[in-house]
């Protein structure tokens, strides 16, 4: 909140960061009331549950927290008769490399998440509702605490607010520090005091069987804001915002080797790949080229600068064609990157130029989710320290012919056989690296020894001095 | 009835779901978890974590199978082939079978280049960090790890890395050691801990492939039911201490028997080789006790191989010492001191851990002798809600049937105690039981002109015995119990009875007929055949018939 803060982008449309680094701004309730605060909140509470509903539903909105999930669709699995308790969950546990834009609003802005929040728990009907913030983030909790007793205060929570008839209470509850608590089952066991161990789906669908066994609705901190503008524009003009499918605005994380990397917040769809890094981020840093592009925090599949992706595009007769877009040229949006092999994800856009290695760069990856993984099912357990312990090899110089092959194979026996994401979040990067930048893997691998090493002892041959960190 | 569903000839009746396993439907009870059906129709799906009488944590991913539902019309029925059946359209990404359970038109694959793919690579992933020391492993031989490679693995390795360094060798409590670097985190231990035994004593710590099974610090894993653990542990990381490096467990011959140690009855495996018991392990019986038992009851073996194992009949002489004599004349000499007195001066204190052949031989004793004083004594203890009883006896149905005890077992057991002491009683036959346990002093016991006692280890009756007749143990024997729920069950000889020690059923026949009251019964059938005659509750059983679950006499002893 310096003078030397960074002035928004021309082209950004500042929706949720409107008031992020805003000259003047601060978390106190009266600032934000002042800036027309609650009146949202005002209006959600004078419509039906089921109108909040239809509007958001309307909006096309999609979840921010990484798989883009119909937040509209999301709701509707609650049932208007429901009997149980239905529970609303926050989810501030943003963890993904990469990503940083939930801190900023829970930081700069809480009353707008708390808005949005009260609104969505009115539309769900949940009486009780939890804010989950990462261990990570103590500044951010007393924020919230403090956001939350000013709310009470001025009758936006608790019993029969804004004489409405609806009772809302919500509390903070905080991480210890694991990645696997932003998994929405595994943060519900988490919250019910339990490790955070993912829960099975089927029978544990959080709007089936939640928190408590009852239904439960969990949305990202930057999804639940959304519904705030939502209530205030109406679920069609929302719509305008974006493209189809990809309605309102997208927060972007730019972090690497770019000249000015940050935040920043578009119209979902509304820039490119090359925009983006060379526009707005100012391109590479002097003397060098971009190399590879991470689009959606760390788990989401590598991009190639230098890459023309065959997207399959509907014709104007019904029919699919194919249509050839260099990276540059990649719209940022759901659909957009999910049709160029990777994802939006959580927004987390990490630049890498032509002065890394790649084997160092997924190395660094692996010992992430290696050191995440819970280790409940087999798979991400076992399989993500094995792919770390190789691509330690590698980095050290003591790869061997197989190494790529086994990391991929290792990979591809994780990917779609594990209880929660994080084993597809642990095997897409090596799966992408590796069918990326295959000449930088096979270098490192052809290194030195040879291909009838059989035993680590072979590998770790003793006249090599070199230390492994595990 | 409409049309479209008239012609769907395969709708089943109610509590019948039609599901496709493996290309061929069939149809199973509803609520039938996927796996059981899969297995039972199609081919065994191996699982670690997976176990029927625990929750499912689906933790493992061995039983992952392909998953189809029907094909949906625009009409949002099913499709049907030409065969009546919907058609199936398969879900790309295998499923855990072992959380859900078979719905209808669902159609399931347990073989394919898939399901390979994913029980190797399963199987490759739970040995890379496993230590393979199979040659000392406790559990080789009964290793699912091991079976499974053979089955579902591939012999090449292709891990060249280090593997993850864990605690071995940690004491768990007093009946459990831990190899963390063996376990493979399938949580079964955990689950039975908390789910059976409700005592939530073990977890994780640690996280990822540095995930350790642990106990709290300070606090032991002690409960009575501890060693189920070992039996659930599908690998050699829970070892049994009693039981680990003592013996190879192929070499262990296998006889299904019941626990004595209390009213419950659970049905157990006697694992012995050269006569000699080196463990017990629970049987399922879903009437009795699931698959587990208490861990007092598993161990409670090791007396019978105590070093002070009784195996030398004795008998008084005129001049008051004691000597070793042959078991027949031991009998005949009790035979003869008994003659020696009245009915009235004679008690009988028998046990309601006999067999119901031998208390139904008791019975006859007691009537040859024309006996009044006699009863069992009565074990009263507290039960657990688990599996122990509130009756620390395991035959106290047979006590009753047989007429060795009343409607209230052990209440004369204080009169006969007090007419001993006072004098009134002064031949006492204890068969099974320590009088002095009961009351009896020492002093008037060593006065007693005539103890004859029936027993396997020694104590102050066995010391004060005129005749001392060795027996056998519950692992050494045939017959049968009632437990406490009034289901008769079969009790097999795992191992011989030590030389010098006799059968009680025919240490018993032969003391009848050494008072002239018996008739020849040569075989354990055939006294089982003469109790039916004397005690209805049994007439149309034999003891083959009992078979290894037992049979419900409830209705029949109330009756």
């Amino acid at each position: 909140m310096s003078s030397t803060v960074k002035q928004p982008h021309p082209r950004e449309r500042r929706l949720i960061f409107k008031n992020i680094d805003r000259p003047g701004w601060s978390t106190d309730i009266s600032a934000f009331l002042a800036d027309g605060g609650y009146e949202d909140l005002k209006k959600g509470l004078s419509m039906s549950r089921a109108d909040v509903i239809t509007e958001v539903k309307t909006s096309q909105l999609r979840g921010r927290g990484g798989a883009g999930f119909g937040c509209g669709m999301k709701w509707g699995f609650i049932r208007p008769d429901e009997k149980k308790p239905v529970y609303l969950i926050c989810n501030a546990d943003e963890s993904e490399p990469g990503t940083f834009k939930d801190r900023y609003i829970l930081h700069q802005d809480p009353h707008q998440l708390l808005e949005g929040m009260i609104l969505s728990c009115f539309a769900v009907n949940a009486r009780l509702a939890y804010i989950y913030i990462r261990g990570e983030f103590p500044q951010a909790a007393k924020i919230v605490e403090r956001a939350l007793a000013e709310a009470r205060q001025h009758g936006f929570l608790g019993q029969n607010i804004l004489g409405s008839g609806f009772d809302l209470e919500i509390y903070v509850h905080r991480g210890a520090g694991a990645y696997i608590c932003g998994e929405e089952t595994g943060l519900i066991e988490s919250l019910e005091g339990k490790r955070a161990y993912p829960r099975i789906k089927p029978p544990y669908f959080p709007a089936v069987l939640g928190l408590y066994q009852c239904p439960t609705i969990v949305n990202n901190v930057e999804t639940l804001c959304n519904v705030k503008h939502i209530v205030r524009m109406g679920g069609a003009e929302f719509a305008k915002i974006g493209r189809p499918n990809n309605t309102g605005t997208r927060l972007l994380c730019v972090s690497g080797d770019v000249r000015r990397p940050g935040y920043f917040e578009f119209d979902c769809g509304g820039i490119t790949m090359g925009e983006l890094l060379y526009d707005i981020c100012g391109g590479p840093k002097e003397g060098r080229k971009f190399k590879a592009i991470i689009p959606g925090g760390s788990s989401a599949k590598v991009m190639r600068a230098d890459e023309v992706y065959k997207i399959k595009v509907k014709q104007p007769d019904g029919s699919m064609g194919e249509k050839q877009i260099a990276f540059n040229d990649v719209i940022i949006d759901f659909d957009n990157l999910a049709a160029a092999g990777t994802m939006a994800g959580s927004g987390g856009v990490i630049v890498m130029d032509d002065t890394r290695d790649m084997v160092w760069a997924l190395n660094n990856i692996n010992a992430f989710y290696a050191h995440e993984s819970c280790g409940q099912c087999t798979p991400c357990r076992e399989g993500s320290l094995w792919m770390q312990k190789i691509t330690d090899r590698m980095v050290a110089g003591i790869g061997v012919d197989q190494d790529p092959k086994t990391l991929v194979t290792v990979a591809n026996n994780i990917a779609g056989r594990t209880i929660c994401a994080l084993g597809e979040a642990c095997a897409w990067p090596t799966q992408s690296f590796i069918d990326k930048f295959p000449e930088e893997f096979a270098a490192h691998a052809q290194n030195h020894v040879p291909h009838s090493a059989r035993t680590a002892a072979d590998v770790l041959a003793p006249d090599r001095a070199v230390s492994l960190s595990h | 009835m409409t049309p479209a569903s008239a012609d769907t000839a395969t709708i089943a009746p109610p509590a019948l779901v039609n599901i496709q396993v493996d290309g061929r439907w069939v149809q199973v009870p509803k609520g039938t978890r996927v796996i059981e059906a899969v297995s039972e129709h199609g081919t065994f799906v191996p699982h670690y974590c997976y176990h029927p009488k625990l929750s499912s944590p689906g933790n493992c991913r061995m039983c992952l199978i392909e998953f189809g539902s029907p094909k949906m019309g625009p009409d949002r029925k099913p499709i049907l082939g030409a065969d009546g059946h919907p058609e199936t359209s398969w879900i790309p990404r295998p499923q855990i079978c072992c959380s859900t359970d078979v719905a209808e038109g669902m159609a399931y694959r347990s073989h394919s280049p898939l399901i390979d793919e994913c029980r190797k690579g399963v199987m490759e992933f739970l040995l890379i960090n496993h230590p393979l020391d199979c040659t000392i492993c406790d559990q080789a031989g009964e290793c699912h790890l091991q079976e499974y490679s053979v089955e579902f693995g591939q012999a090449d390795s292709r891990f060249l890395e280090e593997k993850v360094k864990k605690p071995k060798k940690v004491d768990l409590g007093p009946r459990i050691v831990l190899d963390d670097e063996r376990c493979i985190m399938c949580s079964r231990c955990i689950r039975f801990t908390q789910e059976i035994a409700h005592d939530d004593a073990l977890g994780f710590t640690e996280r990822g492939s540095h995930t350790v099974l642990t106990a709290f610090p300070g606090r032991p894993f002690a409960n009575n039911y501890t060693l189920n653990t070992v039996d659930l542990c599908p690998v050699g990381a829970l070892t049994s201490k009693d039981f680990r490096f003592k013996m190879r467990v192929w070499f262990l011959k296998q006889t299904s028997s019941i626990c004595t140690s209390c009213g419950t009855g659970c049905n157990t495996t006697i694992g012995s080789r050269e006569d000699k018991v080196f463990r017990q392990t629970p049987r399922e019986n879903n009437e009795v006790n699931s698959e587990w038992m208490c861990d007092h009851g598993r161990l409670n073996f090791h007396f019978l191989q105590d070093e002070n194992r009784l195996i030398q009949p004795l008998a008084r002489q005129s001049d008051g010492s004691r000597k070793a004599v042959a078991m027949k004349r031991a009998v005949e000499e009790a035979a003869a001191q008994l003659r020696q007195f009245k009915p009235d001066e004679i008690a009988v204190i028998a046990s309601a851990r006999m067999t119901n052949e031998e208390l139904y031989l008791a019975g006859k004793l007691i009537r040859t002798l024309g006996v009044t004083m006699f009863d069992v004594v009565a074990r009263p203890q507290t039960a657990d809600g688990i599996l122990v009883s509130a009756d620390g006896n395991p035959n106290t149905h047979g006590a009753r049937l047989m007429k060795v005890a009343s409607d209230d077992p052990g209440r004369y057991i204080p009169i006969i105690v007090r007419k001993v002491n006072d004098g009134g009683i002064r031949a006492l036959v204890c068969l099974g039981e320590d009088a002095a346990a009961c009351g009896v002093t020492h002093e008037v016991l060593a006065t007693l002109p005539c103890v004859i006692s029936l027993a396997v280890l020694p104590n102050a009756t066995t010391r004060a015995a005129t005749v001392l007749l060795p027996g056998a143990g519950f692992t050494e024997k045939r017959g049968s119990m009632i437990n406490v729920k009034g289901r008769l069950q079969r009790l097999n000889r795992a191992v011989e009875i030590p030389e010098g020690a006799g059968d009680d059923w025919e240490i018993l026949r032969d003391l009848i007929a050494a008072l002239g009251g018996g008739n020849g019964i040569y075989t354990i059938e055939e006294l089982f055949k003469q109790a039916a005659v004397d005690a209805p509750a049994l007439a149309g059983l034999s003891l083959s018939k009992i078979g290894d679950l037992g049979v419900d006499l409830k209705d029949k002893l109330t009756a």
